[in-house]
């Protein structure tokens, strides 16, 4: 099996695993800010904007973990990384409490009327 | 690689920027502005990569503790103007 692969088998690998997680994350990037501009109202868009915040930011951070090896470099985005999931959902928790205390209303099929126009 | 990713970053930011100006509701403006903000974190280390120096990473952190912050403090603000111009609810006696 090892004979088919070509010598540069572990540079090669990485450099086409981590191309392809950063393409993925720019894509998923991409539709959650899409989803953030069409949704009709609020509480749909924080769900599009922690789509970006966390698979995304996962995505193209471990896309450049693979290019930097084991270094420190890589501890750093890892740090990133974890402390990305971990605060975006809290902020997002919060955008959502204030929002309701504000008065934002969900947009439900009975009222098919969008809290907001847009 | 890390072009065509930055590049794409930037789209994203453009978007959430044209949502921070088109949001009716100031939570909405706060939220693309919490975006943008994440995805400026993610725009310096990929920056960092691009042009090959390891220490844009620090900044990277700094920035994604400060905006982090600063959305929760927004958020407390946001949230004692709704508390100040809202009557108290019959429940909450």
């Amino acid at each position: 099996m090892d004979l088919l692969l070509p010598p540069l088998f572990p540079d090669l690998l990485l450099d086409l695993l981590s191309m392809a997680l950063l393409i993925g994350g720019v894509f998923l990037g991409i539709s959650g800010a899409v989803g953030v501009i069409r949704f009709p109202d609020f509480y749909t868009r924080v769900h599009a904007a922690g789509v970006t915040d966390t698979l995304s930011a996962g995505m193209i951070l471990a896309g450049l973990m693979l290019q930097a090896g084991f270094t420190l470099v890589t501890v750093k985005l890892a740090f990133i990384l974890l402390f990305l999931w971990l605060t975006s959902p809290v902020a997002s928790h919060a955008l959502a409490r204030a929002a309701t205390h504000t008065g934002a209303k969900p947009v439900t099929a009975t009222s098919g009327e969008p809290s907001s126009s847009n | 690689m890390f072009a065509a990713t930055a590049i794409g970053i930037l789209v994203v930011m453009a978007l959430a920027l044209a949502r921070a100006f088109l949001g009716p509701t100031i939570c909405d403006r706060i939220l693309a502005v919490n975006m943008f903000g994440t995805k400026t974190v993610l725009l310096i280390a990929v920056y960092g990569f691009l042009t090959g120096r390891p220490d844009f990473l620090d900044i990277a952190i700094t920035y994604a503790l400060i905006n982090f912050i600063g959305v929760i403090a927004v958020l407390k603000f946001v949230e004692g103007l709704a508390d100040s111009e809202r009557q108290p609810r019959p429940d909450e006696f």
